[in-house]
């Protein structure tokens, strides 16, 4: 087994594209669980959205990449306005259940033999985020030292991917230290008592669905452009919860934890994966406990072991503070 | 702790060491400093809140609420001369249960008004329906003379029609201050483009801190400022969420329950800071069960059985009316008349 090499897989995961669409996407959960309290369980919805707004729009319709990425932040915009204005009004727990179904149901429809001619169906669309790499600055072949190398393209994306998250990051630094943050977590500690103080609290909630969802879907048209395709059956549910995995890893009401949960998460997976091949190969492992192809399952398996001995262990994440926690029982 | 306290002009401390008793003197200057009216923006308001405090100036205290009052029917329905509270027929059904059938009631502006009446009265239903917490089946109200029939409960609060809660609600993770802070009305940071840019903002922002800050001092939170707010016993949390409702500068304050479950010391300190507020010229509807309590601080009392109003009148009435007696105090309670509403 040639450890070095499984660090440095574990290391370009940590911080390759796939961290950065990540921890952005996480970046908007965390603008609804941690900070407004809103129980959204279809995050991936608005990925969804943000992912065919780019796939559509230049594969189908022709059009430039940009229009496309603008498409699919006013699909979010839409969908989160759907979404919320039925269910807003209810008890937090209504809109677990909207959103997780929300998620489902635009899967199954985007992926639908009726929305196949716009959507390619099952099949999915390819090939529509050329106008992307197009301008990418980076020439090179490859970039970094040792085995911690990256393709040009990965570098741009990158570059994007993580720009974009700071970005993001620094939008919800912004507005969670205003006063209108300080009404978001007024409504996720008690909304009765934010409503009675004459705060619309409504409308607050609204507020934050739209910019969580927006930040989704910034997230879901990156994975498109990273992969060059898009395929309804990528955006499962299982993908919210690896979300939700991130930001309490990282710490729920913290504007870094998504990034930091997002880096650990990865480096976890990407490692657990690089590991498990190489002990399955070499034999250390033998193959009556784990076949090479049951790798893949394997490391979310031990993901999601990690997730409950972290909830055990260290409830508040990373970042959290568990004085602040403890706070929470009522 | 920030600097702020020791600012100059700042008498509040006076006041809450002894809240007990209402400030005799000082009141009316000190409360026209602390109305900045360029930080008001609502001159009318700063013209009234004037108008009420040269008044109580004039007649301190409950002896001005007594005097307000003199005349009215201590009967169930009666009218007020100057009500800032109207509510007509209006009614609430649970299923079969009729649980509030008020036809008419008023509240006389700067009194303390309590509700009384038996658990399952409808005291704390009608708090509901009139805050605009709850959706009555029918009937209208109106507060300083502006209809409220369906508006939604933070339009009301806006309005300067402020309630509290029977079970407290502190924002756990949110600090004291942050907690103040947040009852500032017409914030600009809180509209989603202008809080990006603090520049907008921040100059608000710390005229609110600044009253927060005196807010605190007043009902003895100062030294809980930073502290998360979950970390206050029972009886600060009953502090804070007055605090915080004044922060919103109501004209009137409906407090549900303010002194359940809080200790007698803390139970004077309350009824200090609740007759301070009404000799301020604050407006208070209480739901409360402690009768010493009521038959002490209330100006006028509201009895509620089964929904309706059964009786209405000051203390000494209410202890002398038989329906009164009969629903809800018991014969233990009908004291003889000459023991007189005490003085605060």
């Amino acid at each position: 087994m040639d450890f070095i090499s499984i660090l440095s897989d574990a290391a370009r995961g940590m911080f390759g594209p796939e961290a950065a669409i990540y921890a952005l996407a996480a970046v908007g959960l965390n603008v609804h669980f941690g900070y407004t309290g809103l129980l959204n369980f279809g995050q991936v919805a608005f990925m969804l959205v943000g992912a065919y707004g780019v796939a559509v729009s230049v594969a189908t319709w022709g059009l430039p990449l940009g229009v496309g990425v603008l498409i699919g932040i006013g699909c979010a915009v839409v969908l989160a306005l759907v979404l919320g204005i039925p269910t807003l009004r209810l008890r937090g727990d209504y809109l677990a259940i909207a959103t997780i179904a929300a998620g489902e149901i635009l899967r199954y429809f985007y992926r639908s033999s009726y929305a196949q001619p716009l959507t390619g169906g099952v099949y999915g669309l390819r090939q529509f985020a050329d106008g992307f790499y197009n301008l990418n600055p980076f020439t090179g072949t490859s970039y970094g030292f040792g085995a911690f190398t990256f393709s040009a393209r990965s570098l741009w994306i990158m570059v994007v991917g993580w720009s974009l998250t700071v970005l993001c990051s620094l939008l919800v630094w912004l507005l969670i230290h205003a006063p209108w943050g300080r009404v978001l977590r007024a409504v996720r500690e008690d909304e009765l008592a934010a409503r009675s103080l004459g705060k619309n609290v409504y409308g607050f909630k609204l507020q934050s669905l739209v910019l969580g969802g927006i930040i989704g879907a910034l997230a879901g048209s990156l994975l498109a452009i990273n992969v060059q395709s898009v395929q309804p059956d990528s955006y499962n549910p299982v993908v919210t919860f690896y979300l939700y995995a991130i930001v309490i890893l990282g710490g729920a009401s913290r504007i870094w934890g998504p990034v930091l949960g997002s880096v650990i998460f990865w480096f976890v997976v990407t490692f657990l994966d690089s590991f498990l091949r190489a002990a399955t190969s070499s034999g250390l492992i033998p193959s009556s406990i784990i076949e090479g192809s049951d790798v893949g399952a394997v490391r979310f398996a031990f993901v999601g072991l990690g997730l409950m001995l972290l909830m055990i262990f260290k409830p508040a994440g990373i970042l959290g503070n568990r004085k602040e926690l403890r706070l929470d029982v009522r | 702790m920030s600097d702020e306290h020791s600012r100059p002009g700042d008498h509040r401390a006076d006041d809450a060491t002894v809240p007990a008793v209402p400030p005799a003197d000082g009141n009316g200057a000190e409360l026209t400093e602390q109305l900045d009216p360029g930080q008001l923006g609502e001159h009318d308001e700063v013209e009234e809140r004037e108008e009420a405090l040269e008044a109580a100036a004039a007649m301190k205290g409950s002896s001005a609420a007594a005097k307000s009052l003199e005349g009215v029917a201590a009967e169930p329905g009666s009218r007020k001369p100057d009500p800032i509270l109207v509510a007509d027929d209006v009614s609430r059904r649970f299923g079969g249960l009729k649980a509030v059938d008020v036809s008419h009631l008023e509240v006389q502006r700067g009194t303390i008004t309590a509700l009384i009446g038996p658990n399952g009265a409808g005291k704390s239903t009608f708090f509901n329906l009139v805050s605009g917490f709850d959706k009555p089946n029918t009937g209208t109200w109106s507060f300083k003379g502006t209809d409220l029939t369906g508006m939604s409960a933070y339009k009301i609060a806006r309005l300067g029609m402020v309630r509290t809660f029977q079970l407290t609600k502190a924002l756990m993770r949110l600090t004291t201050l942050e907690n103040v802070m947040l009852g500032a009305t017409g914030q600009r940071g809180e509209h989603f483009l202008p809080a990006i840019f603090k520049p907008s903002w921040s100059g608000q922002e710390a005229d609110n801190e600044k009253r927060a800050d005196e807010l605190l001092e007043r009902f003895k939170l100062t030294h809980m400022r930073d502290e998360f707010a979950g970390t206050m016993s029972g009886g600060q949390r009953k502090l804070l969420e007055m605090a915080r409702a004044m922060m919103v500068r109501p004209s009137l304050i409906m407090l549900d329950e303010p002194m359940a479950g809080v200790n007698p010391a803390l139970t004077q300190s309350l009824l200090g800071h609740i007759q301070a507020l009404r000799d301020e010229g604050t407006t208070i509807v209480l739901v409360e069960h402690d009768m010493d309590v009521i038959m002490s601080i209330s100006d006028w009392i509201i009895c509620f059985a089964e929904g309706k109003v059964i009786a209405e009148g000051t203390p000494a009435d209410i202890r002398s009316n038989q329906a009164v007696i009969d629903a809800y105090l018991g014969t233990s309670r009908a004291l003889p008349a000459d023991e007189k509403e005490p003085s605060p």
